[in-house]
């Protein structure tokens, strides 16, 4: 301890004076209560509720959302495998009602920006004084002939929201015959969770190894490259046979004719760029924009909701801030942990701001792992800093990355393990 | 020595609660508290993981966190993920860090342990680590030790004795008298000890 002096001290100190300053005594300082709606109780709204009531619990967090729980998609491919259940992804919203979060289930379908008010599906409405967005995303289904949310539900899933989607892919998959022909379409970018289709593609290699042994995975993909490319080669080739005549699993990209054009659903036929592709199982992950919230309350640019990078305040309405997936954070991944470190950020900044203070500048952190197969995780790291003269959010310069390229076995070992844990502290982290 | 530790313990967090009122103004660049903020998706809120590998960072000592942080960035360790991270970071913002985690309550949670190795366990670690980690190995000057996540004390352990990892001064020979002592149950039986501690 001897070398941290005093100056040290102050700054470290500092940090909870960003936030504490007026905190002490804010109730009496500001006389009526402030109200924080969040619309969206996926991993950016559950953080940012959670951690404005941890950090001031004098003002009053009401959280909307359609569903009676959370079922998370992070970690849902292995459900795919057979490896967890579904119920072990799914939490209820009793944590957040301990830190005094008004949890209500309904659906938010307009916001009114100049009344500061939240329209629900149920018919009620909700004032604010700052209110969270954090939606998740939505589909583009007009890019896929032939694909839409129904045949999505009862025959082709895309299972990229975890729930009954999930279910169905993996009862596809177990009754699949032996030999059988599995076909990946991947979105293009951006995209929810980068990693995800390859590691989808894994983990039905790893069940299809012990069970189904002769079975094929294509991946279409409208891409040339993607995320941790180099060790999902590195795993499928030791655990797959990737590159052999006899792998498991095939990858053709943008440049082979991966772009998808058209699904016959009758007889799970893809009309690809170049050529046709046939499977016995066809799960296609649609492109991507921001849910449906964003764009009844005219948040978006484009597909995605532009946003102010110190607060994540919407550059489109004032006093509404959009996190996570639909919130166009550039640099940043549409991932649980990214969506998690924006919350806390907007949670600190929509605070000093009830305090009529500066927002501090924001760090923000992204990690992300993947289990290749037994034994064999993978992840990515990052962390960002704010450029202010340009708001974008940019790595620090020198750190974050993939792990090595052909580490030892007991450290891939150790990744699968650091993987559940990281869902774990996730999960903790926004709703406990 | 045990009750003075408390009490400089408890003289930093009112330190800390004190200068917690001072204006923000004093600030520049994210503050240790948006830095640490970042840690918890790994790590868990405040730095109480709830496992079942990650470890638990709240309660730390300032100093061996920032050793740590400082042999991560200089990848001296035999790190998965927190040497890419540690290098995205100045020794001063290491620094705030340590303290916000220094000043956070440890929670611990219950796991699976062979009752009569922890028994065994504990009398090793009386007589030959309880020196440097005190009070069982809870929170203090030396690293946690004390209800840390098993899968990772059997890490570090085997980045110890695989020479991945440095020795901190006298543990090499600590060790090896507790393996002197109970053989190749030695470590299993500290490990089981530290995890059963509540």
């Amino acid at each position: 301890m001897t070398d941290i002096n005093r100056r040290t001290f102050i700054r470290a100190a500092g940090g909870v004076a960003a936030l504490g300053a007026t905190l002490g005594f804010p109730s009496l300082a500001l006389g009526a209560t402030r109200r924080v709606v969040v619309i969206g109780g996926g991993v950016g709204g559950a953080t940012a509720a959670k951690y404005i009531r941890k950090l001031d619990a004098s003002i009053a967090v009401t959280l909307i959302e359609t569903k009676p729980s959370y079922t998370s998609c992070f970690m849902s491919n292995e459900v795919l495998s057979g490896e967890r259940t579904l119920e072990s992804l799914t939490f209820g919203y009793d944590g957040l009602r301990r830190y005094g979060v008004e949890v209500i289930r309904d659906t938010a379908v307009g916001i009114d920006p100049e009344k500061k008010s939240v329209k629900t599906a149920g018919g009620h409405s909700f004032d604010y004084d700052a209110c969270v967005v954090s939606p998740g995303i939505g589909f583009k289904w007009e890019t896929i002939e032939g694909y839409d949310e129904e045949v999505a539900a009862e025959t082709v899933p895309h299972a990229w929201n975890a729930g009954p989607q999930t279910t169905l892919l993996r009862r596809q998959l177990e009754a699949m015959p032996e030999g059988g022909h599995v076909i990946i379409a991947a979105p293009p970018n951006p995209f929810k969770c980068p990693p995800g289709p390859y590691e989808r593609a894994s983990q039905i290699a790893m069940y299809c190894k012990h069970h189904k042994p002769r079975a094929k995975i294509t991946i279409l993909d409208p891409k040339d490259a993607f995320s941790k490319q180099g060790l999902y080669i590195e795993g499928w080739t030791k655990l797959y046979g990737y590159g052999t005549d006899n792998s498991m699993i095939e990858w053709v990209g943008a440049a082979g004719g991966g772009t998808i054009e058209e699904l016959d659903p009758t007889t799970l036929t893809i009309q690809a760029e170049i050529e046709e592709f046939q499977g016995d199982v066809v799960n296609i992950i649609p492109p991507q924009k921001a849910g449906p919230i964003a764009f009844a309350a005219d948040l978006v640019d484009g597909d995605w909701c532009p946003v102010d990078k110190r607060t994540f305040e919407s550059q489109r309405h004032k006093d509404i801030y959009v996190l996570g997936d639909a919130s166009s954070a550039a640099k940043m991944p549409k991932s649980a942990y990214a969506a998690n470190s924006q919350a806390k950020v907007c949670a600190a900044a929509i605070i000093a701001r009830f305090n009529g203070l500066e927002p501090g500048d924001p760090t923000f952190v992204n990690t992300c792992y993947s289990v290749v197969g037994e034994d064999f995780g993978i992840s990515v790291a990052a962390v960002y800093g704010l450029n202010s003269h340009t708001n974008t959010i940019q790595p620090i310069p020198n750190s974050g990355g993939v792990s090595p390229a052909n580490a030892s076995p007991e450290i891939r070992k150790r990744e699968v393990s650091y993987a559940h844990s990281w869902f774990k502290n996730v999960i903790n982290d926004m709703l406990e | 020595m045990q009750r003075d530790d408390t009490m400089k313990k408890k003289v930093r967090n009112l330190f800390l609660a004190v200068l917690a009122l001072l204006p923000a103004s004093v600030l520049a660049g994210p503050s240790g508290e948006a830095l640490s903020f970042t840690c918890a998706g790994c790590h868990g809120t405040d730095g109480s993981s709830v496992g079942p590998s990650m470890p638990a960072i709240a309660g730390m000592d300032p100093e061996v966190f920032v050793d740590a942080m400082k042999a991560y960035r200089n990848d001296q360790r035999n790190a998965t993920i927190m040497n890419r991270i540690a290098k995205a970071y100045s020794d001063e913002q290491f620094k705030e860090m340590a303290w916000f985690f220094a000043s956070q309550k440890l929670h611990l949670f219950p796991q699976a342990h062979d009752v009569a190795l922890a028994e065994r366990g504990f009398k090793l670690h009386e007589k030959h680590c309880e020196k440097c980690h005190e009070n069982g190995g809870r929170p203090g000057d030396a690293g946690t030790l004390a209800g840390q996540w098993m899968p990772y004390l059997e890490y570090t352990m085997d980045d110890f004795l695989n020479g991945k990892r440095k020795w901190p001064r006298k543990m090499q020979r600590k060790v090896d008298a507790a393996i002197a002592d109970e053989g190749q149950d030695a470590l299993p039986a500290l490990i089981h000890y530290y995890g059963s501690q509540q």
